[in-house]
């Protein structure tokens, strides 16, 4: 199984603490990889905060395909950073020759356009250079969008760690949430775009588990968005819902849940919101989850949240500070990381319950 | 010597010859009273016989005139191979034995200038049925585990009614945070994934039509099963229209519009809102036909439900009137849901055919969202009566059919929003549940199902021309017959104990489907989860091929 983990904090974290957080559960997983998504970021690109940033993994081809169709629609580029690589023989890892963040300006066109459109057109070129970098095969992009970045790799996180250099804290690499997995393969062939944290105009999610209704998930959101491609991994639906629910049909986040594990038509009858609840069941029964899965979710305001598939198969548990809040796979993870905390306020999810985490770090339980 | 009359029908024509053996038989008569065809007679034959009634040998020739049980060789009585006479036998003195080198229809047609007719079902078998040609393939194990079919609870609930694609639901935020309705919606109701698949009463016996309507009513009332029965052309008996069981009831309406004046009569006095409206517009056994029921079962009763004169009631081949998908929904759809108030379901049937998905892209665009469900109905639907030609020369099979209908939905990103119910051959092999669960893999809603119901009543026909005279008002065991003789020999009670039995073990069987595939609540669309061991099959339908 993979191993998943998101963390929450007041102040900004380094990278070093995801890499911890995953390595004291490495028992589960089988070193086909390492990804995560930083949000809220600090260091180097504090200063950016409302400019998208490109993460991608390429060739230098690559780089210069996704330039080219940036700067063609009148994106500038304002800064750009690449982690230091520290290639030693006997890693365990299969590096791409780049990698490359960079801060765009908006195109001058876009300065006076709504925030819808500035959104669509992310969308828009995140598509187009991966389209690009797909058909002649220079690479993978990940997201293209304000204050958010994403690394995925093919290898041992440990090995990964030491090859960016992510062991040793500093401070030009930081950010309030960070969301990784690390990855046990079984499905797919190992590719990096399979690898979660998913992440569709600001929203993240990653998930440890099997969708057995991947194929009406996927069958359904083929056709719903532009964005939903891919589907490189059974997981990437429970983004896509997630994107769905909340930002297309502007639903509040308790809908989500009641998408992905409706209610059973016999409790339904006796609730006061039956009917609405049977009608959102009805209408999005190809959205549903039926497989054993915990998710874990990003929302673009920073709003972190988990909560498990209807039978509650697969491990979750969410612990905290006062200044940090962990979920993740298995409490040894949340000992690694917060060892002073108090357990006994450690929360197991149940499987019609959703944990929310809001920015001043608050846990909300939501019962469905 | 007189001349040979070749050109006459003869036994060996027949499909059926009795096998009797006269030194078995002690004369009883119960196989010449029990044969609905009179098919039998009792006749005399001049036997010889040699005695020797001396101590030494002495034969003498005796010739008697001797009763036996002869068969009647008749285009009209002629033996169906039923079988009842070899049931009631007490000696095993007579069976009817299958002739395959008859050429009956052909001696049929030739002396009665009229189409062979009969009931039952398609007899030309030429290949195994694709369903069982698929296996359901995708078994869990570690990685998403089984669930176990006795403990988990599994949510089988199937939608009858217009779907609203969740853009469309006129839903708003309040201040608390909760999605509430501005608006009213289409009704949808949420039911057992197998409905008892019409057969009007008139078709059916009334003894048999009640114990499908006690089955469902015990089957929901104390088994758990939300199962719906639809009622078939020709009416429903008032006493039910004004009772509370009408909620499990589906009515139906077809070109005959039989029996529906008393249902709108019964309207102002229903304590119930039936459990929705289904429009036949076509069906699977004969395509393109409409119904036809014999003056013979057009009994007293049957004349009164349906508002008839004892006369052969042929149904329409369409609905008159309408000429194109868009006066359908404008007219009858509204109307039908205006009749209730547009709190009931109001559904389609047609037979499956190369045209079907074109309606079901159509009515998916309806503007109007009222279309309740596209009911499908391939060629091994059954019926009462058909001409043979019909049963065995038209339609086309439903699983395909089936199928193409969802990729159409699917297409359109539009699946679900018009539920896909499919039948025609559900429960041929006696495995509801394997058919149920594979139709719904490959994109049905749910299936309907109502030969099958005939056969746990203890219908004696079968797919090889045994019986099949369902047409001829004189069904050997009550099933299909208004004559009050026969009807008496179905006991209502036994029959519906019989199909409620079978749809709780169904259900288990649906779960034990289920579980290993780990799903709790129904798979629709799942074909990821089937295999198939044919090639062809597999490509057709899009579905994993394994061998
Ligand atoms: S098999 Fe049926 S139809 Fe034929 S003689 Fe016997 S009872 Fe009559
Ligand atoms: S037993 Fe009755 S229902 Fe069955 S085939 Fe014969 S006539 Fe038809």
């Amino acid at each position: 199984m993979c191993r998943i983990g998101a963390i929450k904090s007041k102040e900004y974290i380094h990278p070093s603490v995801a890499l911890r957080l995953m390595r004291s559960q490495q028992k589960g997983h089988d070193n086909s990889g390492f990804a995560m998504i930083m949000q809220d970021l600090g260091g180097v690109f504090e200063g950016y905060k409302g400019l998208p940033i490109l993460s991608m993994a390429c060739t230098d081809e690559g780089i210069k395909i996704a330039e080219d169709i940036l700067h063609k629609k009148g994106f500038v580029r304002l800064f750009q950073w690449a982690p230091q690589v520290f290639p030693k023989p006997g890693l365990k890892i299969e590096p791409m020759p780049n990698y490359v963040f960079q801060v765009y300006q908006y195109p001058k066109l876009y300065n006076y356009a709504p925030q819808e459109e500035k959104e669509e057109l992310l969308v828009d070129m995140r598509l187009a250079i991966r389209h690009e970098l797909e058909t002649q095969d220079l690479g993978y992009v990940y997201s293209f969008w304000p204050d958010v970045l994403t690394l995925k790799e093919i290898g041992d996180p440990s090995d990964i760690g030491e090859y960016f250099n992510l062991w040793e804290e500093n401070d030009h690499f930081k950010a309030k949430i960070i969301t990784a997995q690390c990855r046990q393969n079984t499905n797919y062939d190992i590719v990096r775009y399979a690898a979660h944290p998913f992440f569709l105009q600001g929203y993240t999610a990653l998930a440890n588990g099997e969708n057995t209704f991947y194929e009406k998930n996927k069958n359904l959101q083929k056709k719903l968005y532009k964005g939903y491609i891919g589907f490189e991994s059974d997981s990437q639906c429970f983004l896509y819902t997630l994107h769905y629910v909340h930002k297309k049909l502007k639903w509040p986040l308790i809908y989500y849940k009641h998408t992905i594990t409706p209610i059973p038509f016999e409790e339904l009858s006796q609730r006061e919101d039956g009917h609405i609840l049977a009608n959102i069941r009805a209408s999005l029964a190809h959205l549903e989850i039926n497989g054993p899965n915990t998710i874990i979710g990003v929302l673009p305001d920073g709003t972190l949240f988990t909560c498990c598939d209807s039978k509650k198969l697969r491990p979750v548990v969410v612990g905290r500070d006062e200044n940090t809040v962990v979920i993740t796979s298995e409490v040894t993870g949340i000992n690694d990381i917060l060892p002073n905390r108090n357990w006994q306020d450690d929360i197991y999810p149940g499987e019609r319950e959703m944990v929310v985490i809001n920015d001043e770090l608050e846990v909300v339980r939501w019962q469905q | 010597m007189a001349t040979v009359k070749v050109n006459q029908l003869a036994k060996d024509d027949l499909f059926w010859q009795i096998d009797y053996k006269h030194d078995r038989c002690t004369l009883c008569g119960k196989c010449v009273a029990s044969c609905p065809f009179q098919a039998i007679e009792a006749k005399v034959e001049k036997r010889r016989k040699v005695v020797s009634e001396d101590i030494t040998p002495n034969p003498k020739v005796y010739f008697q005139t001797i009763p036996v049980i002869k068969q009647v060789i008749s285009e009209y009585n002629f033996c169906r191979g039923c079988g009842i006479c070899e049931k009631v036998c007490p000696n095993d003195a007579i069976k009817p034995v299958r002739n395959s080198d008859h050429r009956f229809q052909a001696k049929y047609r030739a002396t009665v200038a009229d189409p062979f007719k009969r009931g039952g079902r398609s007899n030309l078998e030429t290949d195994g049925r694709t369903l069982d040609k698929i296996k359901v393939g995708r078994i869990s194990q570690m990685t998403d585990p089984s669930l176990d079919a006795q403990r988990h609870t599994f949510d089988m609930r199937a939608p009858f009614g217009r779907v609203l694609a969740p853009d469309e639901i006129p839903l708003e935020v309040d201040s608390s945070g909760r999605l509430v309705l501005k608006n009213n919606l289409p009704p949808v109701r949420w039911i057992y994934p197998i409905i008892i698949g019409d057969m009007s009463i008139g078709a059916l016996s009334w003894r048999m039509w009640e114990a499908l309507a006690i089955a469902t009513a015990y089957l929901n009332e104390e088994v758990g099963i939300p199962i719906r029965m639809c009622s078939g052309e020709g009416g429903v008996p008032v006493r039910l229209l004004k009772s509370r069981f009408l909620k499990y009831i589906i009515l139906q309406i077809a070109s005959g519009h039989f029996g529906w004046n008393r249902i709108v009569n019964a309207m102002p006095h229903m304590v119930e809102d039936p459990a929705g409206v289904l429009i036949k517009i076509g069906q699977g056994a004969k395509p393109g036909d409409g119904g036809l029921l014999m003056a013979k079962k057009v009994a007293k009763h049957i004349q009164e439900i349906r508002g008839v004169p004892k006369a052969d009631l042929l149904s329409p081949p369409n609905h008159q009137g309408l000429y194109s998908i868009e006066e359908s929904v404008q007219k009858m759809f509204l109307s039908f849901n205006a009749a209730f108030k547009f709190r009931v379901p109001v559904a389609i049937k047609v037979a499956a055919s190369a045209t079907s998905v074109s309606v079901y892209n159509n009515l998916l665009r309806d503007p109007y969202n009222i279309v309740g469900g596209f009911f499908l109905d391939g060629i091994d639907g059954g019926t009462g009566a058909a001409h043979e030609i019909s049963l065995d020369h038209t339609g086309h099979p439903i699983v395909s059919k089936l199928r193409d209908c969802y990729k159409a939905a699917l297409h359109q990103g539009k699946q679900g929003q018009i539920p896909l119910w499919a039948a025609g051959g559900m429960g041929k092999n006696w495995n509801l549940a394997a058919d149920a669960f594979k139709m719904i893999c490959l994109g049905a809603n749910g299936i309907f199902t109502g030969k099958l119901m005939l056969q746990l009543a203890g219908c004696v026909g079968n797919d090889m021309g045994k019986c099949n005279a369902c047409n001829t008002g004189l069904c050997p065991v009550g099933i299909c017959t208004q004559n009050p003789t026969l009807v008496k020999r179905l006991d209502i009670d036994k029959v519906a104990e019989n199909i409620v039995n079978y749809f709780i073990a169904v259900d288990h069987e649906l779960k034990k489907l289920m579980a290993p595939v780990g799903n709790s609540s129904l798979p629709v669309g799942r074909s990821d989860a089937l295999i198939s061991t044919d090639k062809s099959v597999a490509e057709r339908l899009d579905i994993n091929y394994a061998c």
